[in-house]
């Protein structure tokens, strides 16, 4: 293995880009006089901008790191986050419900709930919404400083300076923050999306010589396959073996993950989260903006390649014995070689083994097999075939999508605090430049916010799992919520905010009913009582998001049923029954959005295949 | 919005670009290479980026001069989700 070592070059790469989105906050400020230019990019955005920023939004670091991670663990059946977790989401929000979002002038999704329910529905969804954000972009905060810490980023630069190495963490959230913070302070949404755009195309810049590169080295796609294949042949599949979970990597089973996946976790996110709607909301029409999700679902198809790929790449290459430094002083080239340390010499490939942060030494599973720390699956990859220089703008990308991730929650943020808390409930009937303030100033209180939760992270060993269990939690049942007030008419707002924390509730208490095979009651589920084992921590996800969805689903129905519905002119353009269906007669028939999500169908289907 | 993204992005990535380019050549044939598989990353890397930010910003340039020649079009003014067409 030759570990590089960073130069100039790759610091010049890096300034350049933190120069260009500085640059893109200032000369967007110029152009912030009202609110909704500075929440909603004055509607005003072209589609295909709005397109790639919806699918950067998501494109967070824990989304390229966590998927090449889960490429080293479990292979190409990874691909069906896209596959079954995504992509017909995303085709549903821009054919069905974006004609609502859109055409309802709501400015938030939150808005959206009070304009078809009421307003104790859209308290509830814009506090937890604004909570979730803040703490988001915390956890995004903590993974890049903790990434940074161990790339060895910014070592050399203070060794020079003389700092010491302790502050590497705080420097790299400090740095963070003030970056993601005046670009959006000056340009709002406009300056998040076109950021978000430009690090769409670095990523694909900097991880596409990556997987080239990757796949040379180990005799091309079949040289992969062969490889992946003497470890596990079953990582080489998506769809072989998901009838039952013993045959399957995950562990998962047909039902879970159609119904679990594809239909609650996909759809409640990608049709339902404030943090990419907001994108397509921010498009300059309304064809526009039903094109945004499908132009998404496009790349969104060729990012397993980029994402995925790394991590079984990783798996595939012979574990190395030796590293060999390369480094240049003074003109003269510096070889310096070392045996690996033991965490690396235990690991698989690429992916070293965990060790354990008290005695130093590898960790150990049940079976005395070393646990593998795949989250350094695709960072090691960039170190061990990028030469400094493209390594720089490795980095980069990473660094990019790191913050581009923080600053969707942050605009998601100070949108949903100042029009759906302040403006409905701390100061009605102010000026535009009163709210216009309030934004900014929202975004600086969300940035610290995030800030506190990145260093409860440090000292609350739980925070981050507990975190994502809560999200969870409140997150499964979202999607029926939508799905009844779009598409039944008789849907109460009663019905809604019951069914709603009836959702939750289930959540909660499936996942204290219920645990994962080799799991101790605790944080993984159980904590209740256990009643029912999973044969993995993936399974018992999808079945809670079942079990949330039904909950809110039932319960919804039945209160609503109860109660008296809506006056049916107070419903039209946000129910689909009493709304006239968007008209793209004007548009000749390859240009409407119907005919791009037929394509889309058609390139999935043949994904699948390719996976299969 | 009336600064065409095209612009900055294209200009970044021809500075990225040029950078990898000059990098490249300089130090083709160099042991730095060795972990790249002896390809000069930099170098090949470098002249894609080169074209990509070049082609983007001419784009940008082209559409910026036509946004500056006809104004904006409004954003869709109409109520409810019915867009009536023409």
């Amino acid at each position: 293995m030759i570990h590089t070592e960073l130069t100039y070059v790759d610091w010049i790469i890096m300034l350049l880009y933190f120069v260009f989105v500085l640059g893109i906050g200032f000369a967007l400020k110029r152009f912030m006089k009202t609110s909704k230019d500075f929440f909603q990019a004055g509607r005003a955005l072209p589609a295909w901008i709005c397109g790639l920023a919806f699918i950067s939004a998501n494109l967070g670091a824990q989304e390229v790191i966590g998927m090449g991670a889960s490429g080293a663990k479990y292979g190409l059946e990874t691909a069906h986050f896209y596959g079954i977790g995504a992509i017909p989401a995303m085709i549903f929000v821009g054919i069905f419900m974006m004609p609502f979002y859109y055409g309802s002038k709501a400015r938030s999704v939150p808005e959206f709930l009070r304009l078809r329910f009421d307003e104790k529905t859209r308290a509830l969804n814009a506090c937890s919404f604004a909570v979730m954000t803040v703490f988001s972009s915390g956890i995004s905060m903590y993974a890049m400083a903790r990434l940074i810490q161990a790339l060895h980023v910014f070592d050399h630069l203070f060794l020079v300076m003389g700092w010491p190495l302790g502050w590497i963490f705080t420097f790299s959230i400090v740095l963070s923050a003030i970056i993601v913070l005046l670009y959006i302070f000056l340009g709002g949404l406009t300056s998040a999306i076109y950021n978000e755009v430009l690090q769409f195309f670095l990523i694909i810049a900097g991880f596409l010589p990556l997987v080239l590169i990757g796949l040379k080295s180990v005799g091309g796609w079949q040289g992969m396959k062969t490889a992946v294949a003497s470890i596990d042949p079953r990582m080489l599949h998506e769809w072989k073996g998901i009838m039952h979970p013993a045959t399957n990597p995950m562990g998962i089973d047909i039902i879970g993950l159609a119904m679990g996946l594809g239909f609650v976790l996909g759809s409640g996110y990608w049709c339902t989260d404030f943090l990419v709607i907001q994108t397509a909301m921010a498009s300059h029409n309304m064809d526009a903006a039903r094109k945004v999700p499908l132009i998404a679902a496009l790349p969104k198809m060729i990012f397993p390649f980029l994402v995925i790929l790394p991590g079984l790449l990783a798996i595939s290459i012979a574990t190395p014995h030796t590293t060999t430094t390369v480094s240049m002083q003074g003109g003269a080239i510096i070889h310096e070689t070392n045996i690996v340390p033991p965490e690396v010499e235990q690991g698989r490939g690429l992916v070293p083994a965990k060790v354990n942060p008290v005695t130093g030494k590898p960790m150990l599973d049940a079976s005395g097999k070393p646990l593998l720390d795949y989250d350094m699956a695709t960072p090691n990859m960039l170190l061990h075939f990028f030469p400094t220089g493209i390594l720089g703008l490795g980095l980069t990308a990473l660094l990019a999508s790191f913050m581009s991730g923080m600053a969707g929650n942050v605009t998601a943020f100070n949108t949903v605090f100042t029009y759906d808390l302040y403006q409905s409930y701390i100061h009605k009937n102010a000026s535009d430049k009163h709210y216009l303030a309030v934004g900014r100033w929202a975004t600086v209180g969300g940035i610290l916010l995030s800030i506190c939760t990145a260093y409860a992270a440090i000292n609350f060993n739980n925070i981050m799992d507990t975190l994502q269990l809560v999200f969870s939690f409140v997150n499964a049942p979202l999607f029926a919520t939508f799905l009844l007030g779009m598409f039944w008419k008789r849907t109460t707002g009663d019905g809604a905010f019951i069914g709603l924390i009836s959702g939750t509730l289930a959540a909660v208490l499936h996942h204290g009913l219920s645990l994962p095979l080799e799991a101790h009651p605790g944080i993984h589920g159980g904590w209740i009582h256990v009643l029912h084992t999973y044969p993995s921590d993936m399974a018992q996800n999808f079945y809670t998001a079942i079990w949330a969805f039904s909950a809110n689903l039932i319960i919804t129905i039945l209160v609503s049923l109860m109660g008296k519905p809506k006056p049916e002119a107070e419903l039209v353009g946000l129910v689909h029954s009493l709304t006239p269906k968007p008209d793209t007669g004007h548009a000749t028939w390859w240009r409407r959005p119907e005919a791009l999500a037929v394509l889309l169908v058609v390139l999935l289907v043949v994904l699948n295949i390719f996976f299969f | 919005m009336n600064l065409d993204l095209r612009i900055p992005m294209g200009l970044l990535f021809t500075l990225v670009g040029l950078i990898l380019t000059l990098y490249g050549a300089g130090t083709n044939g160099s042991p730095i290479y060795a972990s790249s598989l002896g390809i000069n990353a930099n170098l090949y890397w470098g002249l894609v980026l080169l074209v990509f930010g070049g082609s983007m910003y001419i784009l940008g340039r082209r559409g910026q001069r036509r946004m500056e020649r006809e104004p904006q079009k409004p954003a869709d003014t109409d109520s409810g989700a019915a867009r009536r067409g023409h």
